[in-house]
């Protein structure tokens, strides 16, 4: 018995390596964790504290500054010179509250025409030939690599009145004046779809990619039609997709700035344009942060609503 | 040793001791907590109580990589950026051994597994066979003291498996290293094992060879776990361990053999009959030695080397008993008595 | 059932492609006009591409811009992965969901409230504005998309591999190195070259955080693309997109010689 292990029930094990082992668990994440509580969990407190200043002629263009030597006098001077003043800003000039209903509006109807968009083609991916699926995959991924700003900036040839489009539709006689389509809701719409499509069609397709053909077969074989297989299997299965898709377009949409800003000319408001032109051209910096407030409001509820959706779907069938 | 996750015990007061240069295999059905026992010996899980001793030392509490204790892992878990050769030099690369050493002793793992041409191969280029024998070589290398192995066999399809076993075997014998098998298949363990430890929902509840497993089962469990085998329960007479006892059953008192401590006199009790050793004979008529029972036989399965019966007895119930191939058959039908050698039936607890 | 693709998937495939290349191959073929009016093609000439190089300010820009994008995502990357890894082990630390919450979040945040929030950090600390500035914010937001990609890559590698290293005798740290760190760094490059073309194309938040002399190309691009069309700001384009399109295909080949 002098090499063999031996297995009795006996003492308890130390506890030694085990703490060494917890320690790490926790400094690994310290730093990014860290990272990310400086970098993006502070500057929202920052943004918060800012929406309740007033703006000021100085530097930094706002007021009050907290004092840090002050002592409680130097505190409660700071928290009496913080007020609402921005928020009834913001409620009493119509502006701002048809900026943030133009953009919700732009994004609900943003990702609806994305879906009607983007299903068919992210459906037409994911039925063709496997050996071509890749090729197909990096020609929707290629634009997600390419300047976000140059893309945009190409419709601007295409929208103008003596652009691309007014040209074509003249030569084939469809209509007989140019239309202005750039710095109209409709170019902000076209540029949105266009720039967001592949952040739509990828979710989908990775879900309608999955998706076992037999059981749409097992669905006509049970006798349903097509259109009955289709409304019955394929979409509510590609569901996960879909709210994937609406996650990634709908929120980033509301604060879309480029596309309103090329595309939407002067008289399009929408929120992220508001924000950008409060901060750089007015140098109201606490009127911005207090849009940014706004936006985050707006941008809070979406965001609840994809998670629970995401979290009942992980819980299993309902 | 005891493992709990949650308080769910996964492995219960499991108690064993492994001789030096043998092969023990851990068998039961999957979540009976072998494979747990296997981990703990690794070092994967840490007992919540217990101690595992290797020579003297206890290993609770050592890190995986500080045990002179090597695994094969089901999945086989061959690095699959490393190529044949890569795979097997990994653990004597940390060992910090001179790089001659370290190509020798290589070359040599490679020559036992046979896979000396495809040192250079990468683990996806490689066939199901020819990676188990990667993962064996791999973890053999570091010449440890005990070898784990987890499902050895398990991925590989069946005509492989039996000369792989065989493989396995040899190879065990010319290294003398203490292999512990872990596998839910009761007939790869009585081919592999010198000894097999049946597992049962966390609790270890038979250690032996397989022979004594087959014909001294301890719990009804082990009984059915090795080849087929019929039940017949009852009422125990008075006795103890390894005593011929009577079992009070609805076909009547049945002696049988009492091994293991089946129970006091009055409690419930299981006879098991393994079909090859219950003696069919045609006729209604008794012939002396031992109890035997009458039946009517139900059908007979030619099965090549054996004809398998069936047979209602007195009470409705159907006993399976085999006869040799080449035995006069007897017809469905006919009326036959099944004969119980005392010395052949275990007594075991309900 | 046949696997021909039926005309209407077919037909989707075609107009959704030719929605989302038309654009783009009108600005490329628009480049090598040889008239300065966008619209009217006076024939081809290479013309834009010779005077952008004599554009002393684009240049700086893009040199900006690289030592931005590799800074930022080097960082990001380096966090990402640490990031991703510390969620992926089993053990559970306290603020875990925070952690998950927040390492999600600037994914689909607004790119202006990050600007903002992170030049209102700036302005607080009083950090003097620059390089270094958008360095950290871009670093902040693609650190995320890194941790995601190396996340999906850890999450289906094998445990059962580092157990393996374990019980061959690698301490943690060597068991990381040999193999987990191998085994993700496709991940990782591929988290790294997301950061990077992330950093590169971001308008938005450099506005905000960058200081006087640090100028990105988008800014720069930005600032020419307001005052209209032209035929220079289509080479520069063009010249992007090739970039990125010969990268994209050169990363899938590799990949797809690999699987």
């Amino acid at each position: 018995m002098n090499a063999g292990a031996r297995m009795k029930a006996g003492a308890r094990m130390s506890a030694g390596p085990r703490r060494r082992d917890r320690l790490r668990r926790l400094l690994l994440p310290a730093v990014p964790f860290g990272w990310l509580l400086v970098f993006f969990g502070l500057p929202f407190l920052i943004v918060l504290k800012i929406s309740l200043s007033d703006p000021a002629t100085a530097l930094p263009p706002y007021t009050p500054v907290l004092n840090w030597d002050g002592g409680v006098a130097a505190w409660s001077d700071f928290l009496a010179a913080l007020d609402f003043e921005n928020y009834r800003t913001l409620i009493a000039d119509p502006l701002y509250l048809a900026a943030a209903t133009t953009s919700l509006g732009v994004a609900l109807a943003a990702t609806v025409l994305l879906v009607l968009v983007g299903y068919p083609i992210a459906y037409g991916m994911a039925r063709a030939p496997k050996g071509l699926q890749p090729l197909l995959v990096a020609l929707m991924v290629i634009p997600f690599w390419t300047s976000f700003l140059i893309r945009i900036y190409a419709w601007i040839a295409i929208l103008k009145g003596d652009g691309l489009l007014n040209k074509a539709l003249l030569a084939l006689g469809l209509i007989a004046r140019p239309v202005e389509i750039l710095n109209t809701l409709p170019a902000i719409l076209i540029g949105v779809v266009y720039a967001y499509l592949p952040f739509m069609v990828l979710p989908l397709y990775a879900v309608l990619e999955r998706l076992d053909r037999s059981l749409i077969e097992a669905a006509r074989d049970l006798g349903a039609s097509r259109l009955k297989a289709f409304l019955t299997v394929t979409l509510p299965l590609s569901a996960p997709g879909l709210v994937a898709g609406a996650l990634l377009c709908f929120i980033p949409i509301i604060g879309e700035f480029i596309v309103p800003d090329l595309l939407g000319g002067p008289d399009t408001l929408m929120l992220g344009r508001v924000l950008w032109s409060e901060f750089f051209s007015n140098r109201d910096w606490p009127l911005a942060a207090a849009v940014a407030m706004l936006m985050l409001v707006i941008v809070a509820g979406p965001v609840v609503f994809f998670r629970e959706a995401e979290a009942r779907r992980l819980e299993g069938p309902p | 040793m005891t493992k709990r996750f949650g308080t769910v015990p996964a492995v219960e007061a499991v108690s064993l001791d492994l001789a030096a240069g043998e092969i023990f295999c851990l068998l039961g059905p999957s979540g009976c907590g072998k494979s747990t026992l296997l981990r703990m010996l690794a070092g994967f899980e840490a007992p919540s109580a217990g101690r595992i001793l290797l020579d003297g030392r206890d290993l609770a509490g050592v890190p995986p990589h500080r045990r002179p204790v090597n695994m094969m892992f089901q999945s086989y878990a061959l690095f699959p950026h490393m190529s044949v050769a890569g795979n097997i030099a990994y653990g004597l690369k940390q060992e910090g051994l001179a790089k001659a050493e370290i190509a020798a002793r290589t070359a040599e793992m490679l020559r036992l597994v046979q896979l000396e041409g495809l040192a250079a191969r990468r683990p996806d280029r490689l066939s199901g066979g020819q990676r188990q024998r990667v993962a064996l070589a791999r973890a053999l290398a570091k010449r440890p003291r005990v070898l784990l192995l987890d499902e050895p066999l398990g991925a590989l399809d069946r005509s492989l498996r039996e000369a792989t076993q065989a493989e396995l075997r040899e190879i065990q014998r010319r290294l003398g290293t203490t292999f512990v098998v872990v596998t839910h298949d009761p007939g790869e363990a009585m081919v592999l094992a010198d000894r097999i430890g049946v597992m049962d929902r966390g609790r270890l509840v038979q250690v032996g060879s397989a022979a004594t497993l087959y014909e001294r089962p301890a719990t009804r469990y082990v009984a059915g776990l090795l080849g087929d085998v019929n039940l017949i329960e009852g009422r125990l007479g008075p006795g103890g361990a390894g005593q011929a006892r009577i079992l009070d059953t609805p076909l009547g008192p049945l002696t049988g053999t009492d091994h293991h401590g089946a129970g006091e006199a009055g409690a419930s009790a299981v006879l098991a009959l393994r079909p090859e050793r219950l003696r069919l004979a045609p006729g209604s008529e008794g012939e002396g030695d031992g109890e035997s029972l009458p039946a009517t036989l139900l059908d007979a399965t030619y099965l090549g080397d054996r004809i398998l019966y069936r047979a209602r007895a007195a009470d409705g119930r159907v006993l399976r008993a085999t006869a040799p191939a080449g035995t006069a058959p007897l017809a469905p039908g006919e009326a036959v008595r099944l004969g119980v050698p005392p010395e052949a039936a275990a007594l075991v607890p309900a | 059932m046949s696997t021909r693709l039926h005309p209407l998937a077919l037909a989707a495939l075609a107009l959704g492609f030719a929605f989302l290349y038309g654009p783009i191959l009108v600005l490329v073929v628009y480049s090598f006009n040889a008239s300065r009016l966008v619209t009217v093609w006076g024939g081809f000439s290479t013309r834009w591409y010779a005077s952008l190089a004599a554009d002393g300010a684009l240049v700086t820009a893009t040199l900006v811009t690289l030592k931005v994008a590799f800074a930022s995502a080097s960082l990001a990357t380096v966090l990402g992965t640490l990031a991703a890894l510390a969620l992926d082990r089993r053990g559970r630390f306290p603020g875990r969901t925070l952690f998950t919450g927040l390492l999600v979040a600037p994914m689909v945040m607004p790119e202006v409230i990050i600007g903002l929030s992170l030049l209102l950090l700036f302005v607080a600390l009083g950090v003097d504005r620059g390089l270094w500035t958008i360095v950290a914010a871009h670093a902040t937001f693609t650190l995320c998309f890194v941790a995601v990609v190396v996340q999906a890559r850890l999450a289906t590698l094998d445990r059962s591999l580092l157990e393996a290293a374990a019980d061959l005798g690698a301490p943690p740290a060597r068991v990381f190195l040999t193999v987990t760190l191998p085994l993700i760094l496709p991940a990782v490059i591929a988290g790294f070259l997301l950061a990077f073309t992330l950093s590169m194309d971001d308008l938005v938040i450099a506005s905000f955080v960058s200081g006087p002399g640090a100028t990105t190309l988008p800014m720069r691009l930005y600032s020419q693309v307001r005052l209209g069309v032209s035929p220079e700001i289509n080479a520069i384009s063009t010249l992007l997109i090739a970039t990125v399109s010969l990268g994209v295909l050169a990363a899938s080949l590799l990949t797809a010689r690999r699987g």
